[in-house]
């Protein structure tokens, strides 16, 4: 979230619309973060996560199909019956990642190959829809925009994370194959963090997949825990002082 | 999304059915636009795509035939055969196109795509050069499914193994008028062959080691037919 830069707002409802921007952010990012919280689009994240270039990859995809989405829902919004939304949403999700994938087989084509169909099944990620029945319509397209970057946002880091952990840990490498999506000056990014590690297979086969993403739910919920502790901590020191238990 | 969300509760079927047949014209244009879109950006990435496709299957028919050895276009020189039997003998199920590469219109190698059906998981999809006189130029995987850190030695960025083949030459025999495979080299060596198998996989490297005999055997029945 950068200073405005849109000067045609009204003075008065310039910081309720940036709070609110703020709350769509917290949302995206953390709270309700689409790979850890709401858990959807699990099958791509399992699968495509093996290094941080595949995850970065197709979190950048799906970040793009969901601004698209979100953008478009959000601006049709008040022409579709509710009857025929879903179609129209299939129908827009559809268009949006089929652009996706056909540019990426044009511009970044050995990456495509990788990926897969990866690519093509970003339309049954079901955050995507999600957004775009819960949020884009029925919000304004500033505000399904930055839903459907956040949203994303928050999705591709989780990628990147889970990836880097799986490649570190079951590689040795850090950006293997990173010129596959930044051409040749990515060509010596990689890390390689020793010659001798044979790597452990586990990371990088499916279980370490779904133990990576346990351990990172579990690291966010420990994270929340501790930011909530002092409100816990006021009971117990209630009872510990022998008077009478009073419970906040 | 609200205002005209529901159908008309008076009943009237009249404004019913107006409503049903003013959301199919919706829906239908909503459709019609996507796909006048989607046919604009498949018509301006097509050529693109097909110069990619092209681009990354002459890197890999680089590796296994050197482009010195020829200097025609072997992508526009193909051969395909359809014939159930010979498919059978490269143990596909669709045609198979054979890139016929020539210097100055002699015979200087075939290179075409292979499946090795038997792999762990699944097929391996081989890229195989040959020369005139039998020998293998080299053999690449295209792709496969075999099981990460165990079977996937078969790729050239993880183990060297796959270039083994090169260089490697298949003994036949004739028996009741037929060119069959006499070479008890091509196998792995558990099976008393040459050809080194992996620690803890074993299935892989005789699937690889067995369709590229298979597909040499095929070369040599063919012969110089191959090139006519």
């Amino acid at each position: 979230m950068n200073n405005a830069t849109d000067t045609t707002e009204q003075p008065e409802t310039e910081p309720s619309r940036w709070q609110e921007y703020r709350k769509i952010m917290d949302n995206g990012l953390w709270k309700n973060n689409q790979a850890l919280v709401a858990l959807l689009g699990l099958c791509p994240l399992l699968a495509v996560s093996n290094n941080v270039v595949n995850g970065l990859s197709l979190g950048l995809a799906t970040l793009a199909v969901l601004l698209i989405s979100n953008a478009l829902i959000s601006l049709i919004r008040n022409h579709v019956s509710s009857d025929i939304r879903i179609p129209v949403f299939v129908a827009i999700i559809a268009t949006a990642v089929t652009i996706i994938d056909l540019l990426m087989n044009a511009y970044l084509h050995t990456l495509h190959g990788i990926l897969g169909i990866f690519i093509p099944l970003i339309v049954t990620n079901c955050a995507i829809l999600g957004r775009a029945e819960a949020y884009a319509s029925k919000n304004t397209l500033d505000k399904a925009l930055v839903d459907g970057f956040f949203m994303g946002l928050g999705f591709l880091v989780v990628l990147v994370l889970l990836g880097a952990m799986r490649e570190i840990i079951g590689n040795g490498t850090l950006f293997d194959h990173i010129h596959m999506l930044f051409g040749d000056m990515a060509q010596n990014w990689t890390i390689h963090f020793s010659d001798q590690y044979q790597g452990v297979l586990l990371a990088i086969l499916p279980p370490g997949a779904f133990i990576g993403l346990g351990l990172l739910i579990a690291l966010k919920n420990a994270m929340d825990a501790k930011k909530s502790r002092p409100i816990l901590d006021i009971p117990v020191t209630v009872v510990n002082s022998n008077s009478t238990p009073e419970r906040l | 999304m609200t205002e005209k969300s529901s159908p008309p509760s008076n009943g009237s079927s009249n404004n019913l059915v107006k409503h049903m047949f003013g959301s199919a014209f919706k829906l239908s244009l909503f459709m019609f636009v996507c796909i006048i879109l989607l046919l604009g950006v498949y018509y301006f990435t097509a050529p693109k795509i097909a110069h990619e496709h092209r681009e990354a299957m002459l890197k890999t028919f680089n590796k296994v035939l050197p482009p010195s050895l020829y200097n025609n276009i072997p992508l526009e020189d193909t051969l395909i055969i359809t014939d159930d039997k010979q498919r059978a003998l490269l143990g596909s199920k669709e045609p198979v196109t054979i890139y016929r590469a020539r210097l100055d219109n002699q015979p200087a190698g075939v290179i075409f795509q292979l499946v090795a059906t038997n792999g762990y998981s699944s097929h391996i999809t081989l890229l195989m050069g040959v020369l005139p006189n039998g020998t293998v130029s080299g053999v690449r995987v295209l792709n496969h499914r075999e099981t990460p850190g165990l079977g996937d030695k078969i790729e050239e960025q993880k183990d060297d193994w796959i270039l083994s083949f090169t260089g490697r030459s298949l003994q036949v025999s004739t028996a009741n008028n037929q060119l069959i495979a006499s070479d008890p080299r091509w196998a792995v060596k558990k099976d008393g062959g040459e050809f080194d198998q992996f620690t803890g996989a074993t299935i892989t490297p005789r699937a690889v080691v067995a369709a590229v005999k298979k597909a040499l055997l095929f070369v040599h029945q063919r012969g110089d037919t191959l090139y006519e």
